[in-house]
């Protein structure tokens, strides 16, 4: 017996009510969901425990930036967790703020969500609240920006041989 | 008498029976420019290219390079194949230092030598932004051909390279550009 989409939506729904919105499907059919951010830790926990639902994995968890959206859900954090049993996977965003994004640590729950959360902080800048070595994980320590976000260039200031004059792009 | 084994020419000198007189320089630089030990820092798809110089098809031993030093310390010349993060930028650095004088430096393929393809944040924009470089290969990655010919060259520089242009003002203005002491 099969782990339905409905059943994972109406489960959630009954115990989390606001907190968990938006269900969707994706284009690749993964069900899709927000999550409210301050209840990130309870969401996973529950789905990690509950005797239905047992997405006892969790696949991965990154950072997106939407310079374009209002104020308060500027960056997101986005969780991949798969139930292996039923061979199910879902998908869940938590929104945050783009002054202060801040999120509870899962690590508590997750061991591997360590460098994952690491990965998304050295990125994004996305303060992830109890998480027990929260530092770059990727780029250079001495590094002072979050280089995913979206205001910075992608470029490296210093190349030095991409001269416009060369490519007949001269103003 | 036709020579079946090639040797390494003598320099310009004067000969006569029984003796053969020339510059000492010339003669440091043949011995040095025809036992480099190569220092080979492969960090990606032109370490494999490398690789393939090193092996019996096109055989760098021929050129008298076939020891390979692991360790900065006893290498001639440094052999930069690959990209090079910034992250990584140090240690790169740190084993320039570590070898000894007289040191030359070699940037094989694009991403040594400019960055190559990754023209992005997190990358070192070619290895001359750390330290001297003595030759460039360009390719991407290079074929053995090329690296070989990159050493060739190298071995002209080294050859004609005066003995004591290590200490000269020139040299150490060089190095100091670079921060390097």
């Amino acid at each position: 017996m099969a782990l339905e989409a409905e059943q994972i939506k109406n489960r959630l729904e009954t115990e989390f009510e606001t907190s968990v919105s938006n269900f969707r499907f994706e284009r690749d059919g993964m069900l899709t969901f927000d999550v409210e951010a301050t209840k990130n830790l309870e969401v996973i926990r529950f789905l990690k425990e509950d005797a239905e639902l047992r997405f006892n994995f969790l696949t991965d968890i990154c950072g997106v930036h939407y310079p374009d959206f209002p104020e308060g859900e500027r960056f997101a954090v986005v969780y991949h967790m798969h139930n292996w049993m039923d061979n199910v996977r879902i998908l869940f965003k938590c929104f945050l703020n783009g002054k202060n994004p801040e999120i509870n640590s899962i690590v508590p729950l997750f061991v591997g969500a360590n460098w994952q959360e690491r990965e998304t902080y050295d990125f994004y800048g996305i303060i992830f609240k109890g998480h027990p070595q929260l530092k770059r994980i990727l780029n250079m320590e001495e590094m002072t920006v979050f280089p995913m976000r979206k205001e910075y260039p992608m470029e490296d200031v210093g190349r030095t041989d991409k001269d416009d004059r060369f490519f007949g792009r001269i103003k | 008498m036709e020579q079946k084994i090639k040797t390494v020419q003598a320099p310009d000198g004067i000969e006569g029976p029984g003796f053969f007189a020339t510059k000492l320089s010339e003669v440091v630089g043949l011995a040095r420019a025809n036992s480099l030990w190569p220092m080979p820092f492969a960090t990606s798809c032109c370490g494999i290219e490398f690789m393939a110089t090193m092996g019996s098809t096109y055989d760098l031993g021929r050129f008298g390079s076939e020891r390979l030093s692991y360790s900065p310390r006893q290498a001639d010349m440094l052999m930069v194949m690959g990209t090079i993060s910034k992250k990584f930028a140090p240690v790169i650095r740190r084993i320039y230092e570590q070898m000894a004088e007289p040191k030359w430096v070699m940037a094989v393929g694009a991403c040594a030598s400019s960055g190559g393809i990754f023209d992005t944040y997190s990358v070192l924009q070619g290895i001359d932004k750390i330290i001297p470089v003595d030759i460039y290969v360009p390719g991407c990655p290079p074929r053995p051909e090329q690296i070989l010919d990159g050493i060739l060259k190298l071995q002209e520089i080294v050859k004609k390279e005066d003995i004591r242009r290590r200490g000269t003002e020139e040299y150490d203005k060089l190095l100091k550009s670079y921060n390097i002491k």
